[in-house]
């Protein structure tokens, strides 16, 4: 039996687009789940986001009332009033953006040597930046406050900044690592053999093929920043310097909470990342670069 | 004849030139990428590592001058009941909650990494609640787990059974922490999402010519490519959940009866409420042995089923 050409076999299937394999489901099975997962999951969400447009006093009523009525659509100017939401605002961005582009540079730049370089010490350093993971943030806060303070740093955004520029956290270091590894060698001596050195596998190579995990430790990075409580509240005291995190705590008083303001604020404070994460997902799809380089 | 020799001679002496001045580079060029790195490890994680340490063998309580007092703290650790308690809670949230809070994740990846129309609309839907405010979440799951009006009660009166103290019930709690737990499965969602866009499509196509079902090339291709991906989240979320607290903190308070005390809320108790800092030190590492114990343990194993393409490779 004389089997058919492999090239008509191969065009007999069934493409295969994008990233991921066909459907495990049918079509209208998967849209099903995914449905009533996304409800399940956004209910948080959608809680905070009922709240912040219902009356005061109206907010903790039982049976949960998911709909407002009426719509208090006052709240968020009511919540702009206390808080001055634009200049915490652009605070909060000065401090994401550089302390996330120095994540980027920095961690892909230690994950590279970790991944594809040799040097002497390697994997007891690699293990050293494990270990770190491993360290409760509670051992550190006090020596790194004295350490900041002794800098005259307090009050400025370098403690929330600067430590960035400095490896972008162990965390990260480790899943750009992680994704380097499933890049082969291949590319990487296909390149070498025209003469690239190190920077030119790093930078013309390996970082354009990892737009996805790039895309992931910056959305990651930004999230952490853009909601860090804990940190802007030890090092930063002067009100000009706050960021929208710290801003939600002016909804709390000693004997009540603004409920429904702070929602509308945290709506407010959210919306951007929201945003931030509809658009970037779609570079997780570049992924699908991996493909068609270099013969593969 | 020995003009060959000493041909090749001087070839392989060349070669091993050639060799060590490429190793050389290499190690040279490591160290340049990791410098940044290696710096910042020194000044923000080792010095403050070794004042932590440092205060773990003192009487240190912020307001008077630090002691010297030996292993006492270390002694005490071990005589305190509630550091049993806080380890035997802490173990049962890691046992139930990682490998389910894994298991969701990668459920959720393999679903959002269908091509359909409007994914990235499910996408944002489903990490969502790892980006609301914390306040915001704890509040609502205070209000689901609520005995009389909450609405996990709700569901279980649908099923006719009955209702459960979610949050009141020793042998429960930790449970009910669990289960919010899966609310924030938006981080490890993303990157096994990140790893499955980055699984070759050559290997679907051999596959398919194959003739592989869907399982086998979900066995075969799909799950050693995300190994990688899996392995750091396992590390990952085995060491977060070592360091719950924030939930336990807002909602339960370590209750009731400690039956929610994590071992991190009583160190937190420990160092800013008694400000007991020599003590809460050495509790800190007693976790970071804990968890490095753990962690080596998994790495030793990792190579049985962590799969790296580039290790084909060389």
């Amino acid at each position: 039996m004389a089997e058919a050409p492999l090239e008509l076999r191969v065009r007999a299937l069934p493409v295969s687009r994008g990233g991921g394999h066909a459907p495990v489901m049918g079509v209208g099975a998967a849209y099903l789940v995914l449905t009533l997962g996304g409800i399940v999951l956004a209910l948080p969400f959608l809680w905070l986001l009922s709240t912040s447009l219902k009356l005061e006093g109206t907010e903790f009523t039982f049976p949960p009332q998911w709909l407002p009525s009426p719509i208090a659509w006052g709240n968020y100017p009511a919540a702009l009033q206390t808080v001055p939401y634009l200049s915490y605002a652009r605070n909060t961005i000065i401090i994401t953006v550089a302390a996330t582009v120095g994540a980027l540079v920095t961690a892909s730049m230690s994950a590279f040597a970790f991944a594809r370089v040799r040097f002497p010490g390697r994997s007891v350093l690699f293990l050293m930046l494990i270990s770190t993971l491993m360290l409760p943030d509670a051992v550190t806060l006090v020596p790194k406050y004295i350490l900041f303070s002794k800098l005259h740093w307090i009050n400025t955004y370098l403690p929330l900044t600067v430590p960035a520029w400095f490896g972008g956290g162990a965390f990260n270091v480790f899943l750009l690592r992680q994704f380097f590894m499933t890049i082969p060698y291949d590319l990487d001596e296909a390149a070498r053999m025209d003469g690239a050195g190190n920077w030119r596998v790093y930078w013309s190579l390996l970082l354009p093929l990892s737009k996805p995990a790039l895309t992931a430790v910056a959305i990651f990075s930004v999230i952490y920043n853009w909601n860090d409580f804990l940190n802007p509240l030890i090092y930063l005291n002067q009100q000009q310097y706050f960021t929208l995190a710290l801003g939600l705590q002016f909804f709390q008083s000693e004997y009540s909470t603004q409920w429904t303001l702070m929602m509308a604020a945290s709506v407010m404070m959210i919306a951007p990342i929201i945003v931030l994460f509809f658009l970037a997902q779609r570079f997780f799809i570049e992924g699908i670069q991996l493909t068609g380089i270099a013969g593969r | 004849m020995t003009e060959e020799v000493a041909e090749a001679t001087l070839v392989a002496a060349r070669r091993r030139r050639r060799w060590s001045a490429t190793r050389w580079r290499d190690a040279r060029d490591g160290y340049i990428f990791i410098l940044p790195w290696l710096l910042g490890f020194f000044i923000w994680t080792a010095g403050p590592m070794v004042a932590s340490i440092s205060i773990a063998f003192t009487d240190w309580r912020i307001v008077t001058a630090p002691h010297f007092v030996g292993f006492a703290n270390f002694v005490a650790l071990f005589q305190d009941p509630r550091i049993r308690t806080s380890l035997f809670n802490t173990t049962v949230y890691v046992v139930l909650g990682v490998p389910t809070h894994i298991f969701f994740a990668l459920l959720a990846a393999l679903l959002l990494n269908l091509k359909l129309r409007g994914i990235g609309i499910y996408r944002t839907l489903f990490y969502l609640p790892y980006i609301t405010p914390l306040v915001a979440n704890s509040l609502l799951w205070l209000w689901i787990f609520n005995t009389n009006f909450g609405l996990a009660n709700w569901l279980l009166t649908l099923f006719h059974l009955p209702a459960v103290y979610w949050l009141q019930d020793p042998r429960i709690v930790k449970e009910s922490l669990v289960i919010m737990s899966w609310w924030t499965i938006g981080g490890q969602m993303v990157i096994l999402l990140a790893g499955l866009q980055g699984v070759p499509r050559h290997l679907y196509d051999a596959a398919s010519i194959d003739g592989a079902t869907r399982w086998s090339r979900f066995w075969n291709v799909t799950f050693p490519m995300l190994t990688p991906s899996l392995f750091f989240n396992l590390t990952l979320a085995l060491i977060g959940a070592f360091q719950v607290f924030v939930q336990s903190y807002v909602i339960t308070n370590g209750g009731p009866e400690d039956s929610s005390l994590f071992y991190v809320l009583y160190l937190y108790r420990v160092a800013f409420q008694n400000f007991d800092m020599g003590y809460a030190s050495a509790m800190a590492w007693l976790l970071f042995l804990v968890v490095l114990v753990i962690t080596l343990v998994q790495f030793r194993f990792a190579n049985r089923w962590v799969f790296y393409e580039a290790e084909l490779k060389r």
